[in-house]
């Protein structure tokens, strides 16, 4: 049994908390003793003085990982996930504690680091290919790989400034892509691109963990992704480890957590949800309630509206719109789309739409649901496209209601019949 | 302390070689220059590029590194050879004076170039890790290049008012060795400071304008009082100069100059390379 390839050791990492002690002014300095100058300059948290505005991003973190194994991190912003990722890539350095790594360390924790954007594709692979830590000779090895994984043949000696921000993209992650430590530790890359490419991007990571035995830390707000690529996963609460297993179990717990009971009436913001999608529009709002009252909760059999707060960053034509009900982390039980039947797609300006999505009868039994919603574009021919998706965002209790033919458990989603209002024009414009 | 002897006895029965331990201070004075042999190729990548990125998307590209020492040289020549007729040791004065232009615009543009290194590649600092010094240290080797396209010009000069080189020639790589220790540094140590005193970038462009007067650029060493001389030469640039003017010109030098010169830039390059060492830990919680 060799050794586990990381070995993380009562890791703590604390940050200074304010302003004091970045962009400090000459004159603090120049009305401070020199030697006191050197003092700060060795470690500011060892000074007396210091000691009272910090925090600690981690602390107590103990865990260790196999050779080959593929370890994902979960947890919600500010978790302490990125402050870790740093320490094991050795950007930061941790203020207690240690982490060992056994092999040649890769990290991808941004795409595209070091890409210049008046380089060209070409020049831009080799010049990140020697930041991530290939030498020349495997860059010249694998360049027709990354070219061929990137797509990008007609445009590799184009600059990068004139490339759209999915060519980049693609650029960047397919030189990392062909990135072959031992350890490879990625950061949330996938949030960007389109879900072909992410697709892509998973495939790769598998094969690399699966095909050549590397090591994979993998953090992303996307689970599914995280499910996907990891047997076991580490959930941070706090800066701690809050849990630790397998990831079926830790994703499922961590849900369980996050989707919050939310009240009839109230909004919820999605904008920090866990996401999938391109993006181009994205939801910032969700409120829900009965038709009957306002703030009454939704009755069994009774009408569902669902107000929702998109926001388009670009135009958009949306020809689906689904709000989605299901059990708690259990299969999908209603899906009314009031757009994917029409011939009539929704012509979104820049800005912020409110729209509202009503279902007529909710033929659910009383009980606890979740709502999910997305949006997309696709239909007759034309692949599908999800814009934004965001899963169990809302927790919807339903009352008893007015007749007794509800749907409850394993029968086969059936669309509901349902009404969409465009409430309002775009409330703020592009130039 | 069992742990750490159980980390070192399962580290050697694997059999990956490469073991790095992350933990709050290495401790270590100097910065870890095997890591830096390691990566040399980022290092001659980040030279590349900031050449190659220097002179983009201008109209006459690479010859700007010429360009400035030749428009200098100008006007030094009308107002300090024609109105102050200050004496140049016995050679044409333009040349005189270019001749320590070519490792002053060095010293000076390698000097402001590593000093705001840091800031301008704060997304490699906090993206990725390669050792840090290498970004300074790009910024010092891609002006060197620039030095070798104005060397050029140097030499044509040097056909066209017909003087011979001496054998001091031999001599030039260390006198470039000297001005870049010099401007490496007190570069890194500008760049340290940076990340946590942006008083910095204010500071650079004065103390290089400040610099040349104390540099005999325009004038030749000759000129200062033999009281001050000792003193003088702790200036780094002083016997830089001078060795350039006796390897390409054959005016006489002051070897304690030299020596001076060439201690005070050994001792720069070593106090940058400490405060360096002991700030660089922060960089990426800091910048």
């Amino acid at each position: 049994m060799s050794a586990p390839a990381i070995t993380v050791e009562d890791l703590g990492k604390r940050y200074q908390l304010g302003e004091r002690e970045q962009y400090m002014a000459l004159r603090d300095l120049l009305a401070s003793a020199p030697s006191r100058l050197l003092g700060r300059m060795k470690r500011s948290e060892d000074e007396p003085g210091d000691v009272r505005g910090h925090t600690w991003a981690l602390r107590d973190i103990n865990f260790e990982v196999e050779p080959g194994e593929v370890l994902g991190i979960i947890g919600s912003n500010g978790a302490g996930k990125s402050t870790l990722l740093k320490i094991l890539s050795q950007i930061t350095h941790p203020t207690e504690g240690r982490a060992v790594m056994r092999g040649r360390v890769g990290s991808l924790l941004e795409v595209g680091s070091g890409f210049h954007p008046e380089l060209t594709g070409a020049e831009n692979i080799r010049l990140n290919g020697a930041i991530l830590g290939m030498s020349r000779s495997e860059v010249q090895a694998r360049f027709d790989d990354i070219v061929a994984f990137s797509g990008l043949e007609r445009f590799l000696d184009t600059p990068v400034k004139r490339y759209s921000t999915g060519m980049y993209m693609r650029l960047a992650f397919a030189v990392a892509a062909h990135l072959e430590p031992e350890i490879l530790i990625i950061d949330e890359v996938l949030a960007v691109g389109d879900v072909e490419f992410q697709e892509k991007c998973i495939g790769r990571m598998s094969e690399l963990s699966a095909g050549h035995g590397r090591t994979v830390l993998f953090v992303s707000h996307n689970l599914e992704a995280v499910k996907q690529l990891c047997p076991r996963s580490i959930w941070l609460e706090g800066g701690r480890v809050r849990d630790d297993g397998p990831t079926d179990d830790i994703v499922h717990r961590y849900l369980q957590q996050n989707v919050a009971m939310t009240n009839a009436g109230a909004w919820t913001d999605v904008r920090n949800a866990n996401r999938m999608g391109t993006g181009e529009v994205q939801f910032e709002g969700v409120c829900f309630c009965g038709s009957d009252n306002a703030e009454g909760a939704p009755r069994s059999g009774g009408r569902l509206t669902v107000d929702l707060v998109v926001n388009a960053h670009r135009p958009v034509r949306i020809s689906s719109l689904a709000v989605k009900v299901s059990i708690p982390r259990g299969p999908l039980l209603i899906e009314a789309d009031p757009l994917i039947n029409s011939d009539l797609p929704l012509e979104l300006d820049v800005g912020q739409h409110r729209m509202q999505v009503e279902i007529e009868s909710l033929d659910l039994t009383p009980g606890s649901y979740t709502i999910g919603v997305s949006m997309g574009r696709g239909g007759s021919g034309r692949a599908w496209s999800v814009f934004d998706a965001v899963d169990d965002v809302v927790r919807l209790e339903v009352d008893g209601g007015f007749h007794s033919q509800t749907r409850r458990g394993d029968r086969p989603v059936v669309p509901s019949r349902s009404t969409l209002n465009h409430l309002s024009v775009p409330v703020r414009r592009a130039q | 302390m069992g742990a750490l002897a159980n980390v070192t006895k399962t580290a050697a029965d694997t059999l990956a070689p490469i073991i790095t331990v992350n933990e709050p201070s290495s401790g270590k004075v100097l910065p870890d220059m095997r890591a830096i042999g390691r990566s040399r190729e980022v290092l001659y990548f980040l030279t590349w590029r900031d050449v190659k990125v220097r002179y983009k998307q201008t109209a006459i590209g690479a010859a700007w590194a010429i360009l400035q020492p030749l428009i200098s040289m100008l006007i030094f020549t009308v107002i300090f050879s024609h109105w102050a007729a200050l004496p140049s040791q016995g050679v044409p004065y333009p040349i005189f004076t270019y001749c320590a232009l070519v490792p002053w615009t060095f010293f000076s543009t390698a000097l402001t170039q590593s000093s705001g290194s840091l800031l301008l590649n704060e997304r490699l600092v906090t993206r990725v890790y390669f050792p840090r010094l290498i970004i300074p240290l790009a910024a010092v080797c891609g002006t060197l290049v620039d030095m070798g396209l104005s060397s050029i010009v140097l030499v044509v000069m040097m056909v066209f008012y017909g003087i011979a080189p001496t054998i001091g020639l031999i001599f030039v790589p260390f006198f470039v060795l000297v001005a870049s220790a010099a401007a490496i540094g007190l570069g890194t140590l500008l760049a340290a400071l940076n990340v946590r005193f942006r008083d910095v970038r204010y500071i650079v462009p004065f103390l290089v304008q400040l610099w040349v007067f104390v540099t005999p650029v325009a004038y030749s060493s000759s000129l200062v009082p033999e009281k001050w001389r000792s003193f003088y030469a702790l200036n780094p640039m002083v016997g830089v100069v001078e060795g350039f003017r006796w390897a390409f010109l054959g005016v006489p030098m002051s070897g304690v100059d030299l020596a001076i010169s060439t201690l005070s830039a050994t001792a720069m390059l070593f106090v940058g390379l400490v405060v360096f060492r002991r700030m660089e830990d922060t960089f990426a919680d800091e910048i």
